[in-house]
Parts: C-alpha cells; sequence; structure tokens
C-alpha cells in the first residue's frame, strides 16, 4: 500500500494512441520524492538525453508534488518537466491550483506525454479512463475558450484543465501553460505541448487518497493552517498590499534600463490602489490553503483574468506606464499564454532595436508611435509569428543573434538565453552572485529566499530576529546572520553555504509540492516572530518540519539528513542532465550589466568555491565521488561516454 | 415532556468570500471517511463549491435531500452580473449530476451537520474555512420539546 501517493504513473504516446499505467518503483519516492524529483528521474528514463526539444522522442511531464491532496497545507504544486528550445536544457515550471490535487484523486501521481500526435489533441483523465480527443475545434483558441468547451463538451463543470493558448501552439520559446487562474510561466513549456500538438489535459478524480498517519497528521495540519492564515509573512501579501513601492522604485524600466528611484510615492499608491479595487471581483486560492494569492480582475472590454506576485508590473513597468495599461493587457497574456516575465522583455527589445534603427520599418510595417500601440503590435506580431514576429518568438538572445546589426550588444538582460526579471543594481551581492550564476531554473524568484535581503542594522533588533529564526538548518546559519553587516560584504564560504540552503530548500518544495510562499520563498523578508513555535519566524516550513510531515503523510522514515541529501541528489540529477546537454561554466554568469560595479577576481572565487563546495568539478559538472555519494551511478556511464568526468 | 427554548444555528454562506479553496470538502470528506480522517476525497464531501472561474462563480452548497427525478423546469438565476447554471444553488442529489453521491457506492451523500456528538468548534466544513464563506451562526430560538428527565443545559444551547 502507497501512502500519500497513488504509485501509479501514467504514460501517453501521442504518436501510436498507447496509453499505459504502471506501479513506479518505490524507492523513487524515497529517493526523489515526487513532483520535480521524480519528474527528473523520469525524463531521464523517457527521452533520449541528447534528444531535439522538439522531437517525438522529448516528453513532457506533469508531476504532483508528493504532499499534493494530502491534509498537508498549500501542498499544491504541479511540476512540469521537459527539454526545451531556448536553451536545449531541462525546464521545469510550476502550477498550483487544483490541477495536481485531482490528478491524484483520479489515481495518478503524475502524467507523462510522449510522441507527438498527428492533428491536435486533447488528453481526458477520468479516473481510469484516458481519451485521446481531438482538439481541431480547440487549435487557434484562446484559453478561456478552450477551458469553456473543453467543459461543456464533456459535461464535466470539475474537470481541471491545464491548456496552452496560441503561442504555444506556435511554439514561441515563452509560452505558457495555463490551469485556472494559475501559469507554468517560465521555461516556455507551452511549446513544448504546441509542438505536441497536445491543447491541454482535463483531469477528473473522485478516488480516495490515503496517508500513512492520518489523524496525526490531520491534527498537526489543523493547527498549521490556522497559523499559516494568521502569519502575514506568508502567502503573497503583493495581493492584499497596494504598497509596491518595492518593485516600482527598486526594479528597472523599459528594457531592464532605468531605475526610477522615489516614483512611487502616497498618490500613485492611491491611484493604484484604486484602480485595483474598482476592478478586482475576487482574490482566489489553491487547494487547500487558506492564503489568497491571485487577484480576479475585470477591465471593461476585456475577458477576465486572474494574476499573482509581480506579474501585475511587469507589462506596465516595461511600457512606462500605470497599472491600468497592465490591467488591459494582461488578459491577452492569460488567454494567448505566454510568460510574462519574458514577454514584456521581449516587446521593449524590439522597441529598443526600433529606436535605435536596428528594426526598421521595413521589419515593422505600420508600427505605431504610441507605447501601448507597439505593445498591442509587437504581442500579436509575437503569438501569431508572423513577420518580425517569428523572430522575436524565440526570444532575446535568440533574436539579437538573428537580427545582428548590433542587436547583440543591445540584448542585455537574458541567462542561459532566457530573459530575466529586470533588476539593475549598484554592487555585486555574493550570494546574489552565485544564486543568479548557477541556478538551474532561470529565475532568481525560484532559488532565492530563504536568507534575508539585507542584514538588520540594528544589532538588538538583529539578535532578536535570530532568537525566533526556525528555519536555519543550524546554529552556524545564525550566528553568520548576527556578524553580517553589509549586504556585500560576506565571506566566500558562507554565501556558498548560504546559496546552497536555499536551493536544496526550493527543490524540496518542487519535489514534496509545497508552495514556496509558504516555505523556501518566503524566508528572505521573515524575522518577525509567528504567533507561536509552530510556525515562528520566517516560513511554515523549513528542514525541520518537512521531514517530518513526509513520513506521516508516507510511511516512509525522513529525517534532517536524509532530506538535506534528497534534495542534494535531486539538484546534482538536474546538474547532470544539463551538463550532457551542453551547460559549462561559460553558461554561469548573470547579464553584464546586472551590477554597475563588478569584482572579477571575487566572481572567479566564489564560482570555484561553490562548484567545489557543491562536489562539482572547475566546469561545473559534478564530479563522479558526488554522483556515487547521491546513488546517481546510473549518470557514470553516460558521463564516461561524453568525457563529462 | 416539557418545552424549553432552543437556539437554532444555521451554516451561513458568504460567496462572494469564497476562495475556491476547497478546504471545506477535504475535512467533510475526511471527518466521514471510516476510519475517521484516513484519506481524503472531495468528491465524497457533502458539501461541494461549484466553481466556474470564467464567470467569477465559486459558490459552496451543502448537500440536501435525494430526489429521484430531474426537475422538469428550467431556469437560471442571475444575481447582479453574474448569471448561474441552473443546477448551481441546488441542493439534492439528483440524477441531473454527479455531485452529491458518493462515487464508490452511487449512495446519495447527505450532510449530518456533522453527526452527534458534534465536532468541537462546530461543523467541519465551517472550521476548514479561513476565507469567511462559512459562518456558524445563531439563526432562531424555538421551543422545542423534550422529556422530562433531559437536562436542559444539554440542549440549550449559548447565544
Amino acid at each position: 500500500m502507497r501512502y500519500g501517493e497513488t504509485g501509479i504513473t501514467l504514460e501517453v504516446d501521442l504518436s501510436t494512441g498507447e496509453v499505459k499505467k504502471y506501479e513506479s518503483d518505490p524507492s523513487w519516492t524515497e529517493l526523489y520524492l515526487g513532483g520535480l524529483g521524480t519528474n527528473l528521474r523520469y525524463l531521464w528514463e523517457k527521452a533520449p538525453l541528447d534528444c531535439h526539444p522538439f522531437s517525438p522522442e522529448n516528453v513532457i511531464i506533469f508531476g504532483a508534488g508528493l504532499l499534493v491532496g494530502t491534509p498537508v497545507v498549500g501542498a499544491t504544486r504541479t511540476v512540469v518537466t521537459s527539454y526545451v528550445p531556448a536553451n536545449n536544457l531541462v525546464a521545469f515550471s510550476m502550477i498550483g491550483g487544483h490541477f495536481g490535487a485531482e490528478l491524484k484523486f483520479a489515481g495518478y501521481d503524475r502524467v507523462i506525454v510522449k510522441g507527438r500526435a498527428s492533428e491536435p489533441v486533447y488528453l481526458w483523465i477520468d479516473n481510469d479512463k484516458i481519451e485521446i480527443r481531438s482538439a481541431k475545434h480547440l487549435w487557434g483558441k484562446g484559453i478561456l475558450e478552450t477551458f469553456r468547451v473543453i467543459r461543456e463538451e464533456l459535461k464535466e463543470p470539475r474537470a481541471q484543465i491545464a491548456a496552452i493558448g496560441p503561442a504555444g501552439e506556435n511554439r514561441v520559446y515563452f509560452a505558457a501553460i495555463q490551469h485556472a487562474w494559475h501559469t507554468a510561466g517560465r521555461g516556455g513549456l507551452g511549446a513544448i505541448m504546441g509542438d505536441k500538438k497536445l491543447k491541454a489535459i482535463a483531469v477528473r478524480g473522485t478516488k480516495d487518497l490515503r496517508t500513512a498517519k492520518p489523524q496525526e497528521l490531520f491534527e498537526l495540519c489543523f493547527r498549521m493552517r490556522e497559523e499559516i492564515r494568521k502569519n502575514p509573512n506568508l502567502g503573497d501579501w503583493m495581493a492584499y498590499s497596494d504598497n509596491d513601492a518595492f518593485h516600482h522604485d527598486n526594479f528597472a524600466w523599459g528594457y531592464a534600463r532605468v531605475r526610477r528611484k522615489g516614483y512611487w510615492t502616497p498618490e500613485v499608491e492611491e491611484r493604484f490602489a484604486r484602480i485595483r479595487k474598482e476592478h478586482q471581483l475576487r482574490v482566489v486560492g489553491c487547494f487547500n490553503c487558506p492564503k489568497e494569492c491571485e487577484i480576479v480582475i475585470k477591465y471593461p472590454g476585456k475577458p477576465i483574468f486572474g494574476y499573482k506576485c509581480f506579474a501585475k508590473d511587469t507589462f506596465h513597468m516595461a511600457a512606462f506606464q500605470e497599472l491600468d495599461f497592465s490591467y488591459e493587457f494582461l488578459p491577452l497574456v492569460v488567454d494567448y499564454g505566454v510568460d510574462a516575465y519574458s514577454m514584456p522583455q521581449v516587446i521593449a527589445f524590439a522597441i529598443e532595436l526600433y529606436e535605435n534603427g536596428i528594426l526598421t520599418d521595413q521589419d515593422l510595417p505600420g508600427f505605431p508611435k504610441d507605447v501601448k500601440g507597439r505593445f498591442y503590435y509587437l504581442f500579436e506580431k509575437i503569438v501569431k509569428r508572423e513577420g518580425i514576429g517569428d523572430i522575436l518568438a524565440e526570444g532575446t538572445w535568440w533574436a539579437a543573434q538573428k537580427i545582428g546589426r548590433g542587436a547583440e550588444k543591445i540584448e542585455h538582460n537574458s541567462i542561459k538565453k532566457v530573459e530575466q526579471i529586470p533588476i539593475k543594481l549598484g554592487k555585486l551581492n555574493p550570494i546574489y552572485f552565485l544564486w543568479w550564476s548557477t541556478n538551474e531554473k532561470w529565475n532568481i524568484t525560484q532559488i532565492e529566499g530563504t536568507w534575508p535581503q539585507d542584514p538588520i542594522p540594528d544589532p538588538e533588533k538583529r539578535k532578536a530576529f535570530v532568537e525566533s529564526w526556525i528555519a536555519p538548518p543550524n546554529e552556524e546559519f545564525k550566528k553568520w546572520f548576527l556578524e553580517w553587516e553589509k549586504r556585500e560584504v560576506i565571506p566566500v564560504e558562507r554565501a556558498c553555504a548560504i546559496a546552497d540552503w536555499s536551493e536544496r530548500m526550493h527543490y524540496i518544495d518542487n519535489s514534496t509540492g509545497l508552495c514556496g510562499f509558504l516555505s523556501a520563498f518566503r524566508g528572505q523578508f521573515g524575522g518577525v516572530p509567528g504567533p507561536d513555535q509552530l510556525v515562528g519566524a520566517g516560513p511554515a516550513y523549513h528542514i525541520h518540519n518537512i521531514p517530518y510531515l513526509i513520513s506521516l503523510a508516507t510511511g516512509i522514515e525522513y529525517d534532517e539528513e536524509k532530506l538535506w541529501e534528497t534534495a542534494g541528489r535531486i539538484r546534482t540529477l538536474i546538474r547532470a542532465m544539463n551538463n550532457i546537454r551542453g551547460l559549462r561554466r561559460e553558461d554561469e554568469k548573470p547579464p553584464e550589466d546586472h551590477w554597475a560595479i563588478r569584482d572579477p577576481e571575487l566572481e572567479k572565487k566564489l564560482l570555484d568555491e561553490y562548484y567545489r563546495f557543491k562536489g562539482w568539478n572547475e566546469e561545473g559538472i559534478p564530479t563522479k565521488e558526488t554522483l556515487l555519494k547521491y546513488g546517481l551511478d546510473f549518470v557514470i556511464p553516460e558521463f564516461e561516454r561524453r568525457n563529462l568526468l | 415532556m416539557k418545552k424549553v427554548k432552543k437556539v437554532i444555528k444555521a451554516i451561513k454562506i458568504y460567496p462572494e468570500k469564497c476562495t475556491g479553496c476547497g478546504t471545506c470538502e477535504v475535512y467533510c470528506s475526511a471527518y466521514h471517511a471510516e476510519p475517521r480522517y484516513s484519506y481524503v476525497n472531495p468528491a465524497k464531501s457533502r458539501i461541494r463549491v461549484f466553481v466556474d472561474e470564467l464567470n467569477d462563480v465559486y459558490l459552496p452548497i451543502i448537500s440536501g435531500r435525494y430526489a429521484d427525478a430531474e426537475c422538469r423546469v428550467r431556469y437560471r438565476i442571475v444575481v447582479g452580473d453574474r448569471d448561474y447554471e441552473e443546477c448551481t444553488f441546488c441542493r439534492a442529489a439528483c440524477p441531473s449530476r454527479k455531485d452529491f453521491f458518493d462515487p464508490d457506492t452511487g449512495l446519495p451523500l447527505l450532510c449530518d451537520g456533522c453527526g452527534e456528538p458534534m465536532p468541537q468548534g462546530g461543523p467541519m466544513c465551517v472550521q476548514a474555512c479561513d476565507a469567511g464563506a462559512l459562518e456558524y451562526l445563531p439563526e432562531r430560538i424555538e421551543e422545542v420539546l423534550v422529556p422530562e428527565e433531559e437536562e436542559e443545559e444539554e440542549v440549550v444551547e449559548e447565544l
């Protein structure tokens, strides 16, 4: 009997129509948990290690986190994993909502899709019944229409659906997958669904999901839920607060060029708050979570949409507009299915190319004069891959290479060929240097977070913070925090340990399905004592309590040491897969202008030391000892074949 | 028999506050599981949240009586901007839909207010709702007949 998970993997081959269901190896649960961890292990098995992302051999995996569907509060995440064309590496992106829970209630921990359909299809998972249905009538349709039609024709209003829009169909490199108001945006996984001619996956489940120690688990979760609800540090407080000075004053506007310190004033806040209140229908949350992180908006003349976090700012900041512009533009973004981080950067980049005479009226016939008009114009071209949009649809890095004429010099805000959040700062920050350079997510928000962004100037307050700080793995981290006075001044070995801790916590979240807003991402603003010991300062979930939750849910004995090692195993596996696909040290760097003041010597030292700390060689490739330590023996022959050892 | 005053409480539903998280369904299904809490299965919950994101409908409905036939009349309820499916507000376990039938046995599911004794702290769905969409509130005072030997304290709830 499997607990916390169903133990069943569903595999569908769209080329042949073959459907397989099989029991997953229980030892994989112990070694990789679920979600991202097991997705990677299956991706290794199911797709050739060097397959082209746009080939029938590639697979796309939707894996529910290990704890999803159990009483554990906020365990909601479904991780989508595949090889993607932007940089040929492994991409993983997450959705919250109800998709993963529904998949588990249908009797599956994950669904693996391989092959390529000859005509557009969608997958209908109705408990034991699996159907590959025609989506010819849905191809070209927006995501909202797709949701509506699928639920209607299946006569199943409770079907949970993940779908792509025209951007995914047209294999735009930053196409998203949308589930209700939740988006798997980063990585361009929507393009992989599009390449497979898979418009959507709909799932309905009515089975029991059992846990190993249900009484104890419920009793604990009941208390934790109350505390998570009360703790103002958890969830997405941007959803409730109208004060957004943080992004507007500190992040860069346009194509990641201009910081506007002092932009945020009480008048701006009042105006933004009014725009929100006038158009907000409600706040929604994810399965079995008391937090309310998604805002649902209806803007006049536009389709309804939902958003969370920084997505509400990316478009109007890229266009030097205000919140009303995001509100009129985001419905398109959701319906066409694109990433709200990459798309505005690509558009702003193209506008800059035009302003510099690199793109001309020939490239952009009828290009509007006003910035709003230009955003609409370029958005349509990119999503439909029309004219210049066909080139821009592959992101700023590839577009710059193809356009040439100096476009490569304008292109400046990507890491590993993927557009980044527009942040431009002063002095190099060692911890952040490691995160930006080496993370496998190509996205800072899903790697930072356990360690506060800034020191606390007042020593007394610093002491008080540390006293109620539960999350750190050991006392050393507390000592380091007490001694930390200037943001950019921290010994190399401490920067390495801190970067590593945060990364491990994210890999644990992504594999258990715990939401970063309750866990790894919510330490960076932590330090306010919670209502009682159970949650305490900072995040609800940390290395000390997650093992216990895993044990109660699954019956598998887990402790801190074992979970720490599991996180290292998963992290090493994705690194090894990316090394096989070409990732090397030279790729591991932030955008040149991310910091105005750089320190090449320190940067080299940081990277050298971090690689050593991780058990990687000087090229950033795990050593044989490291692979053996984590039980990744199966990687060794593949490394040997490619001279990576 | 004697007459005593009893406070009747009712579950009040505030759909505008519902976030669609479905925690009420998690706790209802687990509480009614045999043995208690042994599984989670929202499809076995006696409260269901009817969600239609595209029309911003999030409506928790508590199961009512079993009906052996569908309604003959077709209707839709329009409240403000929201246009609800005709069955949305209906509490019946009826042949027109799968809701409120146990998916394993096919038997209708009837809310028992969490039975006797009531869970400490009130019905589980209300306890599970952090959004404030469900509240368990005194509705009215009724005079009821109780056997003479029964202690008054046992039936009179504090307002």
